[in-house]
Order: structure tokens, then sequence, then C-alpha cells
């Protein structure tokens, strides 16, 4: 598989001149980069396998330039790329070669935290863990916790769907936005979903949450704020075998618990991690679980009790729990520095990112095992146990001749397994450039077609975000033919 | 089963090229909700059971024509529910017709609506195709979210045959308080008990008593109690009352007059409308009986929210419009998305909006 290849795909004939000359005239000088040099920190997301530098970078200030820059676009039919602080894992912002590169970053401003409603509303570069920060003087946080939290933005939150290790109880950011202001690709604005509860109409704010910059541009978003619990604990468990973890997994579900968070990793993300940050896990185990539970001190004290009672029954061979705040930071801080940890192993790494149903996470985990071996790479697994999420990160080295073609193949064998154990190929991380190809193991040509007629309601000519999220009809019958002439076919229930 | 797709099929591509609409019904017990419509009825509500269902994932997966008491108990059975409450409105109701109106319980506020637990839908397309969306996974970022689209949708976008929801375990503990109260001071104790970690799953205020339930693990429940104190009201109370806001088969709902559902921030102060009003979800849904369509529209919107005609005589849901007209982009959007699903506007034609 080439990278290159398959990035290209349709292009836009426009005028580099005539398109920079228009957005001069209606953006100051200092919102337009035109140099190579200055435009290269642009070219990739957190997808750096994939990179393309843009005929033009505009950093808009505000929700008047980034009208005026949509209406220059859609007027010279240039493709736009929205980019929030590129944190993203599968290439959804990186540029488009015949288009302007959109960076929202100047687009910071926490505009209101109100208390009483429990809302806060933010522009879309605002950073996640900001909103939480802002919120915490009134004993409320933003609940969705992407592991990047520090770093990436509500825009692209809600452009992605964005989820984290607590969304089992507290959501997806799907269920925690109830209102998106953005601008048309005609740079028309509109609001999906308001300060309520619910719209009428058509559920737009559903549809605008995960939709990786297609559908509209977002520049404002209102929040639901949570308050916090006043206590979290967690437990951790080792296993020696990853069956017994995976099947504690769902014997929680089963007891009633729904955690506040339930992770699994395996050995290798353990030794990844343990070093690097000193978590205190058990280097001996072949899994491990971090459940956590929160609420009063009264219900903490009686679910953790359950919880532990469970582990102990599902044959765990260590419990612990933390005796305090500081503690549960530091048995936190070991799974949320999982990437980094693993970067450190490698040179490169690629995360994968399907989801399945719960009671196949051992069954998944073992075949995992086999295609490290089949390709000769190695893989640290970090699972979001509690809702089926699956992040195996394979280690390889671009420098060394096949690497990333195996990493990819490797990675493409585990999502298509993914669609075979009943789950999709991506539960938070997004399509983008990186998963479009296997789509069309998840979707029929008529699935892909009625996409492509959700996007054009929105957006006729095609100009946001080209080339991601949905393949043309063209690649998924070129990827299906493909996989007829390999050993299995897709399979789909 | 499958034979009754293919008679669907067969339908659907009649309607379209006679220009027709099919009016879907499932169960017929929400079919006062909406425009009335004026197309051949395509009968949905064979198309039933539950095809996959384990505790475990919290998640089952049932056909559309399947009865919501039927799915209701077999949850119940595993100790598990739909936790949005959704009101059934008569025996016959069906889950398709659920996820169609969109509509949520009590419980609201507190867990989401019936978007916040959809995860996979089977349709039927005004193509006569049968297209699957989402999944079975809690997770799932792949496509977009055509399955939250179809949740109040009114069947405009096609035949829903298949639909994956979430599902939670029971709660453990329930307890229902009540307090003498008058409307702004209730709106003012609702907002700022929804600012603290309080298990109140469901409130309730009307005619100067406001009704709040507590839910979860015990131990919360009766935290929660002794620091709300408030009278305790009996189980077979708390339970009759609830159900009666549900269904709407509460003294406030009685009668042939309008109805209008207000959808506002929770925060919105108490509206100066004429007409009796039965407040929900912490104050983000106000019922209100009578008064004049114009004003009710503009003093919603004026708030930040909605108003919905929910239920009236089709004279009045055609002058009024049953919901608040849309901005004109959001229209044109509308328009759009029903052309993508339904080219030939065959389903359930102007039964949310004009020209849908």
């Amino acid at each position: 598989m080439s990278i290159e290849s398959s990035v290209a795909d349709r292009r836009f004939p426009v005028d580099r001149q005539a398109l920079v000359n228009r957005l001069r005239e209606v953006l100051p000088a200092q919102a337009l980069l035109v140099e190579e040099e200055a435009m290269r920190p642009y070219d990739c997301d957190g997808l750096t396998a994939y990179r393309q530098l843009p005929l033009i970078v505009a950093l808009p200030a505000d929700e008047g330039q980034a009208q005026a820059i949509l209406k220059v676009c859609h007027e010279l039919k240039a493709p736009v790329v929205p980019r929030g602080a590129a944190t993203g894992l599968s290439g959804g912002a990186m540029p488009h070669r015949d288009g302007v590169l959109v960076s929202l970053a100047k687009l910071k401003k926490i505009i209101r935290v109100d208390p009483v409603s429990r809302t806060a509303v933010v522009q879309p570069g605002v950073r996640n863990l900001s909103v939480s920060e802002a919120a915490a003087p009134y004993g409320l946080y933003y609940a969705p916790d992407p592991s990047s939290q520090i770093a990436c933005t509500i825009g692209g939150n809600v452009a992605e769907n964005a989820g984290g290790v607590h969304c089992l109880k507290y959501g997806l950011t799907v269920h925690n936005v109830l209102r998106v202001r953005g601008l048309t690709i005609e740079g028309e604005i509109v609001e999906f979903g308001n300060a309520a509860l619910d719209a009428p109409g058509y559920d737009l704010l559903a549809l605008l949450n995960g939709s990786e910059g297609l559908l509209a541009m977002i520049t404002e978003v209102t929040v639901k704020l949570t308050p916090k619990p006043e206590l979290a604990q967690v437990v951790i468990a080792s296993f020696a075998d990853v069956r017994l973890a995976g099947d504690a997994v769902a014997s929680i579900i089963a007891a009633g618990i729904i955690p506040a968070g339930l992770e699994m990793m395996d050995k290798k993300a353990i030794h990844a991690v343990e070093p690097y940050v000193n978590a205190g896990y058990d280097m001996d185990a072949e899994a491990i679980l971090l459940c956590e539970s929160d609420g009063t001190p009264e219900e903490v004290a009686e679910e953790i009790g359950r919880m532990t009672a469970v582990l102990e029954k599902s044959g765990a061979s260590g419990i612990r729990v933390s005796q305090d705040e500081g503690e549960r930071l530091k048995f936190w801080a070991g799974r949320k520095a999982a990437f980094p940890a693993v970067g450190r192993m490698t040179p490169d790494y690629l995360c994968m990112d399907g989801t399945i149903p719960r009671k196949r996470l051992a069954e998944m985990l073992l075949a995992i095992n086999g295609l490290s071996e089949k390709y000769a790479l190695r893989c640290a697994n970090v699972f979001h146990a509690g809702d089926g999420n699956l992040h195996p990160l394979i280690m390889y080295d671009a420098n060394q001749p096949g690497e990333l073609e195996r990493a990819a193949a490797f990675g493409a064998e585990i999502l298509q397994l993914s669609v075979r154990f009943g789950g999709t190929i991506t539960g938070e991380h997004g399509v983008g450039i990186e998963k479009i190809a296997v789509m069309a193991e998840q979707f029929s040509l008529a699935e892909i077609a009625t996409f492509h007629g959700l996007k054009a309601a929105f957006d006729e000519h095609g100009l946001l975000n080209p080339g991601k999220g949905v393949p043309t009809l063209a690649r998924c019958r070129e990827y299906t033919q493909a996989r007829a002439g390999s050993a299995a076919t897709p399979t789909r229930s | 089963m499958e034979a009754l797709i293919e008679n669907w099929v067969g339908r659907v591509a009649e309607a379209a090229s006679a220009g027709r609409s099919l009016a879907i019904r499932g169960g017929g017990s929400k079919a006062f909700y909406g425009h009335p419509e004026n197309g051949d009825v395509l009968e949905v509500g064979a198309y039933r059971g539950i095809v996959a269902y384990e505790p475990t994932e919290l998640v089952v997966t049932a056909r559309a024509g399947t009865p919501l008491s039927e799915l209701a108990a077999a949850l119940a059975e595993q100790g598990q529910w739909l936790p949005f409450e959704p009101p059934h409105f008569g025996a016959a109701a069906t889950l398709g017709g659920m996820l169609a109106a969109g509509l949520s319980g009590p419980r609201r506020q507190a867990v989401g609506a019936v978007r916040d637990f959809v995860l996979g839908v089977k349709v039927l397309s005004g193509a006569g195709e049968v297209l699957s969306f989402g999944g079975q996974v809690m997770k799932n970022v792949a496509g977009y979210d055509v399955p939250r689209l179809m949740a109040g949708s009114l069947g405009t976008l096609g035949v829903l045959l298949e639909v994956s929801l979430k599902v939670l375990p029971l709660p453990v503990a329930e307890k229902s308080l009540r307090f003498t109260i008058d409307e702004a001071s209730a709106l003012a104790r609702l907002n700022q008990w929804g600012g603290q970690p309080l298990p109140i799953s469901a409130s309730a205020w009307h005619d100067g008593v406001l009704t709040l339930r507590l839910s979860g693990a015990a131990a919360a429940v009766a935290a929660a109690q002794r620091a709300l104190a408030g009278e305790e009201l009996p189980e077979a109370d708390a339970v009759a009352f609830w159900q009666s806001l549900r269904e709407q088969t509460h003294a406030f709902f009685a009668g042939d007059g309008p109805l209008w559902r207000l959808s506002l921030p929770s925060v919105a102060p108490r509206q100066a409308l004429p007409g009796s009003t039965l407040i929900e979800w912490g104050g983000a849904q106000r019922w209100l009986r009578g008064g004049d369509s114009r004003a009710i529209r503009e003093a919603a919107a004026k708030a930040g929210g909605h108003a919905t005609l929910f239920r009236a005589d089709d004279a009045l849901k055609a002058s009024a419009g049953v919901f608040q007209p849309l901005p004109a982009p959001l229209l044109r959007i509308h328009r759009n998305l029903k052309h993508a699903f339904d080219p030939q506007g065959v389903f359930n034609r102007g039964r949310m909006y004009p020209g849908l």
C-alpha cells in the first residue's frame, strides 16, 4: 500500500494566485501564510505518516474572518480543511493540496461559564482541559476526557465525537454538547441545537458530532458541565491470563455495575508505561484492569466493595484500591501516558481504534498477538474495555524498508477483525484519511452513496474537507475487488 | 420476515412512480403527533421481535415493530431497562415509533434522550434499499451518525426496520420527595440542585407542588434525602405519579384543549403566558394548556428554546404549525437531507414540515 496513492483523490482546478489575492482583500496580512516554510508546520496532524502542503494557510481571528474565507473559497470552488490543535490520529486535518487549511487556533476564548445552567460557551480553539479548569471553581467539569485533553480543542472534539476513559458512564462528546454554531460552506451562520435540551426538526447537532469537518465549520460550542463527583477511587486488578481479564470486564457489567472508567492494558503496554511514569503497575501481570467508581463517599465505598468482589471471583491475581486522590491520579497517569510511553520504545507507531463487543476482548487480544508474529512487529495494547474500544499500538520504523507497509497491513487486519466480530473500524479517532479505504469493509455501496448524499445536503460542491471520512464509490469497488482476491472475503453480518 | 420487506420495497416503488406518499404506521399510538398525513397507510407492525440481546453488552437489537411493552419485559427480566423512560401512549406502542417520535420521559434531563441511546439502525430508504448505519457498540464514529438522525425524524427519512439501543441496569434504589413551593422558587431550586452531585432522576412542578425523584445506590439516595428534606411519597404513589407524567394520564393533560410543549433552557424564568403549566426536566420542559400560538412561539424563541404544538385539532395544527419554524439555512439542509434519503418524497410527507 502506498500512502501517497491513498491520499490522492479528487483534484480541484484552483488558481492559487487568484485565491491569494481574494483572501488578501478580506483578511489582515498576518492571517495568511503562503510561503512553504511558514506552511510546513501545518502539513499533517497527529497521523504524521501522511503529509501534504496546502495551497494556503489561513488563520482567522474571529467568526467574521472565517466567514469571509469560506465565502471566497465557495466562490472560487476551493477546498477548505478546518484544523484545531491537530492532535487527531486519523489525518482528518491533513491539508488538501488544492485548498486552504483554516486553523481555528486563534478562536480560543471561553465566552461564558454559567454555573447555574451548568453550561459553558466556548470558541472552537479552546482546549478541552481549559473548559474543566474554568468550571472547577463552581464544582463543575466537562466530562469527555480524551487522552490528548491537555492539547486537543473543543472544535476538534466535536468534529471527531471524541471519547475518553469515562465514556461508559458519562458519554461521548455528542452526549455533552448542547449547541454548535458554525458556518456553512457558503459562509452562512447556522446554529445546530440550542440552550435547551432539544431543537425542532432533524437532530443535525448529532450529525455534526463526528462529521470530521465535512459538513460545516464550527465557530462556537455550548457544552454541558457536570457536577464533580464528591469522590472517585480506582481499583487495579492484575491477571495472569488475558482471557480472565476479558471475562472480568463482562462480569462487572453483568453485576449491574457501570464503572466511571474501565480500562485494560496488556503486558507490553504495562512494560512500556511503568519505567516511564512509575504508576505502580504489576510488571508480572499479563493484563491489568483499571476500574473506577465515583459518587458520594457512601456510594463509592459500596461500589468499590462490589467491584473488588467481582474481580476476585474473576481470578485476579492482585487487587489494589487507590487510597487517596494522589494515588488515584498516579494509577491513571500510567494509562494516560501509554501513547507517549510506547513512543519512547519505537521510532514510529500506528494506533488502531476498532471497537468490538466486550465479550470478544480476550479473543481479539490473542488474535493481535498472532498477527504480531505474522508481521514481525511489536504491538502494545490499551483498551477502553468498558466500551470495547481497542487501541493496539503497532510499532515500526519508517526508515526500515517495508515496515510501514507491514504495519499498515497489520492494522488493516485488526480492523477487518473488528468488523467481523460485530464491531466498527473506528470508535473515537475517526476515519479521516487513514481508514478511508477500510470503510468498504463496514458499509455497502448503497450506504456509502447515502453518506455522499448526506454530505451534499450540507455542501453541494464537496468543498469541505474533501477526500476524508467517506471513500468514493470507485475506491470502495477497488477495495472490495482487492479483498475478494485475497484469502478472506469481506464479512458483514 | 424478509418477505415483508420485499413487499414494502414494492409498495415504495409503486408510490414513488405514482407520486404518492406512504403514511408509515407501527402501533398508531403516536399518530396524534405531528401534522396529519393523507398518504396510503403502510402497516409495519408485523416486522417485530428481538434479534439480539446480551445483557453483559448492555445492548439490545430488535425489529422496529416490536411492542415497547415486550421489549421492556425482556429487559426487566435481566434487571435492565431503557433509562430515558420513553412514553408509550398506548399498549400498541412500538420500538420504531419510539425512535421516530424521539420522545423521552421524566428521566431525560438526568440520563439523556432516545437519541443518546440509539446505536444502530437498519432502514428502508425511499430508493427501496435496505441500509445499515451505526452498529451494536457504544463507540462508533465510522460514517455519519445516521442512527441519531433518525431519532425524532417522524418517519420522513425511511422505514425503520431494526434498532440497536444501549440499555442500563435498573436503579438499585428510588425515593420521591414533595415540596410546597411557588413556580419561580422551584425553578431556582432545581437549577441550584442541578449543579450539585445529587442523584436527582426526575422533577415535576405543578400547581404549587414540586416532586423530585432520587435514583441510584441506596446509600446515595439516603444521603440526598437527608440533605434535601421534603415529604417522602409512598412508593406506590410515586410510581403511579411518574408514570402518569410519562404517559400523560395525569389530570393536567386531561381534556381536548391544545397542549403545548416548550423546550427551554432550564434557567429560563417563569413564562408570563396564560394557561395552566406543568414543568419537568429541571425546568427544561414546560407543558402549557391553551394560549395564543404566536405569543407562545415568540416567548419560547426569546427564552432560547422552541415550542411544539404537541396535541391539538387539525385546524389549529394547520394554522399554527406543529413545530417551530426553521431558519432558512436549516430548512434548506432539511430539504436536502430529505431528498438524500427519500428522493421521491414517499415517506410521511408533510408530517414534520411542509415539503419534507
